[in-house]
């Protein structure tokens, strides 16, 4: 079964993404900070992780840096989940290697679930 | 003593509180105010010359002088104030709306989630009526959705923070695309929807996620309009029609949604791309609609290098165009 971390520091967004997920076979382990995220990556490297940009304790963006700095973490697909859509933003986190960036409030779970799956090349 | 100096510096930095207020220069308080300091000098000489002719006491010329430039400035002060006080007003009510429909972004997700993950039937199947409640909900909070999304665009559209992503595309391919999406919609309003795109018509070049927004409102409003007329015309059960074409002409690729619904009554017609307009004729039928769209459309279009425009006749039906820089020599 494969391995999700999602780091997002909205309960209900944790408890329905990680519902919806876990229904469609995947295991998803949540942290509610960008530090938790950031530790619980390097301890348990994931198979994917989806991440939200504006989190407490430490931003997507410095999330970001960290995880592509460690040997550990830099080539685990990472997935940006945000409600921020400036093109400012999406740029840099694209630049910063990300593998997409999707604004929350466009997508639908089934969407969100799709993209996962293709991102994890079809695997579970 | 040195945030005096700041503050002091501040104010009469132009070109910083042009870019605070987000304001040509010719409207920016400061520099108004400049600009009165100088006919305030202009006046005190010109008052000083045309007083010396008529009466050489120096005390009463000077009390004449003095009076003037006081009373100008004055009233130069008067009529700036006003004027940094609207801008400043402006400038807060755009950053409430910008900061407002982010934070209600989130909730709003949360609830359409919950919505979806209550109809996809992985906590078990709901009853029929549930269900039926359940999609009013979801339709209510996609509207929500759309309202707090356009409200976001026109923000960013007033802080000239609208950011387009310039790209090559075929405009017959997004239109195409929106026509079998709109099959359920059209359906249940018992429109068809027609497309009739010209050979070799060329790319675009634009930003295929903003002009997919503008046809989309286009097309909106043309399959929602079109159902009263149905009753006001009494044509009876016959389905409307909704024509969509594309072609080139010139250096432009046009676009036009043709439509034979309720048009726009002639003393509305000049105020439809207004933010907030809706025709009398609609709001009478439909009180939902932001009135926002076709404000964004023609921000999104004008931004793009295009224009936009529209022809409608009340009772029989409206004509929306608009027109984007064709692109390479790549026709489909």
């Amino acid at each position: 079964m494969k391995n999700i971390l999602f780091i997002e520091d909205e309960a209900v967004m944790q408890k329905a993404v990680s519902e919806f997920l876990g229904a469609n076979g995947y295991r998803v382990i949540s942290a509610l900070d960008g530090e938790l995220g950031v530790n619980l990556a390097r301890q348990n490297p994931p198979d994917l992780i989806l991440l939200d940009i504006i989190l407490p304790k430490k931003s997507g963006f410095d999330v970001l840096e960290d995880l592509k700095k460690d040997e550990k973490t830099k080539s685990i697909p990472i997935i940006v989940l945000t409600n921020l859509s400036q093109m400012s933003d999406v740029s840099k986190m694209m630049e910063m290697g990300i593998t997409t960036y999707l604004v929350k409030s466009e997508q639908s779970l089934q969407n969100i679930a799709n993209i996962v799956e293709q991102t994890l090349g079809g695997e579970k | 003593m040195k945030r005096f100096f700041k503050n002091f510096f501040d104010q009469i930095n132009v070109i910083g509180q042009c870019r605070k207020y987000n304001l040509p220069l010719r409207q920016c308080p400061q520099f108004l105010f400049l600009v009165m300091g100088n006919v305030n000098v202009v006046a005190m000489i010109t008052a000083y010359f045309v007083g010396i002719r008529y009466d050489s006491d120096p005390e009463k010329l000077m009390l004449v002088v003095i009076s003037l430039a006081t009373a100008i400035f004055i009233i130069s002060f008067i009529i700036v104030r006003s004027f940094e006080q609207l801008a400043e007003a402006n400038r807060l009510k755009t950053e409430f709306v910008n900061i407002v429909s982010h934070q209600i972004r989130s909730p709003l997700t949360n609830l359409k989630w919950i919505v979806e993950i209550l109809t996809s039937g992985i906590l078990g199947n709901a009853e029929k009526k549930q269900t039926e409640y359940f999609k009013i909900l979801k339709e209510n909070l996609e509207r929500m959705q759309k309202l707090v999304s356009e409200l976001l665009t026109v923000s960013r559209i007033e802080a000239t923070k609208l950011i387009l992503k310039k790209e090559n595309f075929f405009l017959q391919n997004i239109a195409n695309d929106l026509v079998k999406e709109f099959e359920p919609i059209s359906k249940s309003s018992n429109v068809k929807i027609k497309t009739d795109f010209a050979d070799k018509t060329p790319q675009v070049n634009g930003d295929p996620f903003q002009v997919l927004q503008v046809l989309e409102n286009l097309l909106y409003n043309a399959v929602r309009y079109i159902g009263f007329a149905s009753g006001d015309i009494a044509r009876g059960k016959e389905p409307g029609e909704v024509l969509v074409k594309i072609y080139g002409k010139g250096r432009f690729v046009f676009c036009e949604v043709i439509d034979n619904g309720i048009g726009i009554p002639k003393e509305d017609q000049k105020y439809i791309f207004q933010k907030f307009f809706r025709a009398d004729n609609v709001r009478r039928y439909q009180t939902g609609g932001s009135g926002l769209g076709l404000y964004i459309a023609k921000n999104i279009i004008d931004h793009s290098g295009g224009k936009i425009g529209f022809t409608s006749c009340q009772g029989k039906g409206t004509t929306f165009w608009f027109k984007l820089p064709a692109a390479t020599n790549k026709k489909m």
